[in-house]
């Protein structure tokens, strides 16, 4: 034997839960196209056999969208192939796996503009213009000085 | 973080985006067993939350549970945890030693009289003061006096909980949990031989968070993480249902993952989040590994009877059964050796059988 891969255990198991998952995902995308509220299914609360999380991520397959956040470690918003059902993991720092939620929504909440950091960018944006001002009118009033200067 | 300063005003502080804080928002509430709804109930909770001062003891113990929290898969989780609470004293992981830790003890104890929360691991002796001391006070006087300025008590591990291994037969020290001592403050028994390191945190942030203690089952225990028990979580539980057993560690059954039910295990009594939480961030638990569950979150788990029989041989029940056992001690040794080897011979005589 060289590897672990060697050991002959072939695992046959399945809990039975990823059917009605698939289905829970069917009912909540319903939901959603009727314009009710979304729904957040936490993979970590149900008993998955080994193997039964990868078959819910190839049977849902993988969309059009991926984005990647990036903070206290990567945190990815994939779309399946099913529109409007997404598959959303975050990683902590040392990219372990924190959680892994199925979220069936329009756009993942974290994935939007929070109100609290846009207010923060408009006086991040506010500052920064002003001194930017400021370094252009001093340059102004430098080249004006010189100008004087070669003048006189 | 200073002490009166909110979470959310301290984050802020940091530089940290609300989208980041409601990341850290939505992994806590799962921490906690809580729907992914409750992220926002969480965040708005986390952002006015202040600082408490956590008071740990450790007393008759093996360190597992420190070493279980400290080697937790979610570090940027449990470091904003801890800076968001004040551990002003742990035998382990504080930098002072001597008298000066005594005197942090006491400051802190004076300090946040009546609100600090006292963690506690390990059991306490009651045959002999001097089995287990601190700075020359015994483990029994150190915790009624921290403990009675604490707002609430969590006993982290199965000996703080129920005694746990200490207190197994013949009880040499006279070991006893917290809650043998301790009768006027609310406890969290937040057991396991150690304890899952998520659940240890998802206490420590459920108290961050609303300041108040999670429901308790009957053993005082979250029920958040041990309302269900290992079996009823178990992804092998449909082996059970349909009676496919492994009867050896090696045998058919156990290479294809069958239920471990005759190998001894004790999932169907044995109340935690291990099938569901699981461990070595978030990769196996002992069943998935290929061996039956322990029942280590259990009271007295190392008292019944071996851990490779059947929960449905029965029990060894009580001490009179314990000694005519060990008085036939040798020649057991010996017969459970054969009697192993004739049970592996008999299951391969039956899957060659079935082939």
């Amino acid at each position: 034997m060289t590897s672990l891969d060697g050991i002959a255990v072939k695992v046959e198991s399945a809990t039975g839960n990823v059917e009605p998952l698939l289905h829970e995902i069917r009912h909540a995308l319903k939901r959603v196209a009727d314009g009710k509220e979304g729904t957040v299914i936490d993979l970590r609360s149900l008993p998955l056999a080994p193997g039964e999380e990868e078959r819910i991520e190839a049977f849902l397959g993988e969309g059009e969208v991926r984005a990647e956040l990036d903070t206290f470690g990567a945190t990815v918003f994939q779309e399946t192939s099913y529109a409007g059902v997404w598959l959303v993991t975050h990683r902590n720092m040392k990219q372990a796996v924190l959680t892994r939620f199925i979220e069936v929504t329009r756009t993942p909440e974290l994935l939007k503009s929070q109100r609290a950091d846009i207010e923060r960018g408009i006086s991040r944006l506010e500052d920064a213009l002003a001194a930017s001002s400021k370094v252009e009118r001093s340059r102004r009033e430098s080249v004006a000085g010189q100008e004087i200067k070669d003048s006189g | 973080m200073r002490k009166h300063q909110t979470l959310g005003v301290y984050l802020h502080a940091q530089g940290v985006s609300r989208r980041a804080f409601l990341k850290f928002c939505s992994a806590t509430a799962s921490l906690m067993a809580l729907p992914p709804s409750a992220a926002a109930q969480v965040a708005a909770a986390l952002a006015a939350a202040r600082r408490p001062s956590v008071i740990w003891l450790s007393f008759q113990e093996c360190t597992g549970c420190t070493e279980s929290l400290t080697r937790s898969h979610a570090p940027t989780l449990e470091s904003l945890i801890f800076d968001a609470i004040s551990l002003d004293y742990h035998h382990t992981l504080q930098a002072a030693s001597g008298e000066s830790a005594e005197a942090a003890r006491i400051a802190a104890m004076e300090e946040n009289e009546g609100e600090y929360l006292l963690v506690v691991d390990g059991s306490i002796p009651l045959g002999n003061p001097g089995y287990s001391t601190i700075a020359g006070m015994s483990n029994l006087d150190m915790l009624r006096e921290t403990a009675g300025g604490a707002a609430a008590i969590i006993a982290v591990g199965t000996c703080a909980a129920f005694g746990g291994i200490p207190h197994a037969s013949p009880n040499p020290t006279g070991a006893v949990s917290v809650s043998e001592i301790i009768t006027d403050k609310p406890i969290v028994n937040v057991s396991g031989c150690p304890p899952i390191p998520v659940v240890i945190t998802g206490v420590l942030a459920h108290f961050l968070t609303f300041g108040t203690l999670p429901d308790l089952d009957h053993l005082g225990r979250p029920v958040a993480f041990f309302g269900q028990n290992i079996h009823d979580r178990c992804y092998r539980r449909p082996f059970y249902e349909r009676g496919q057993f492994a009867h050896t560690f090696d045998d058919e059954g156990a290479r294809k993952g069958w239920c471990l039910y005759e190998l001894g295990c004790k999932g169907p009594t044995t109340y935690n989040a291990c099938a569901t939480l699981k461990w070595n961030e978030g990769t196996s638990y002992p069943i998935a590994s290929g061996h039956g569950c322990l029942g280590c979150s259990e009271p007295d788990f190392w008292d019944k009877g071996s851990f490779y029989t059947p929960i449905s041989a029965g029990l060894w029940g009580s001490r009179e059964t314990l000694i005519g056992a060990a008085a036939a001690g040798a020649a057991l040794g010996v017969g459970s050796a054969l009697a192993a080897r004739a049970r592996k011979k008999k299951a391969r005589a039956a899957e060659e059988a079935e082939s």
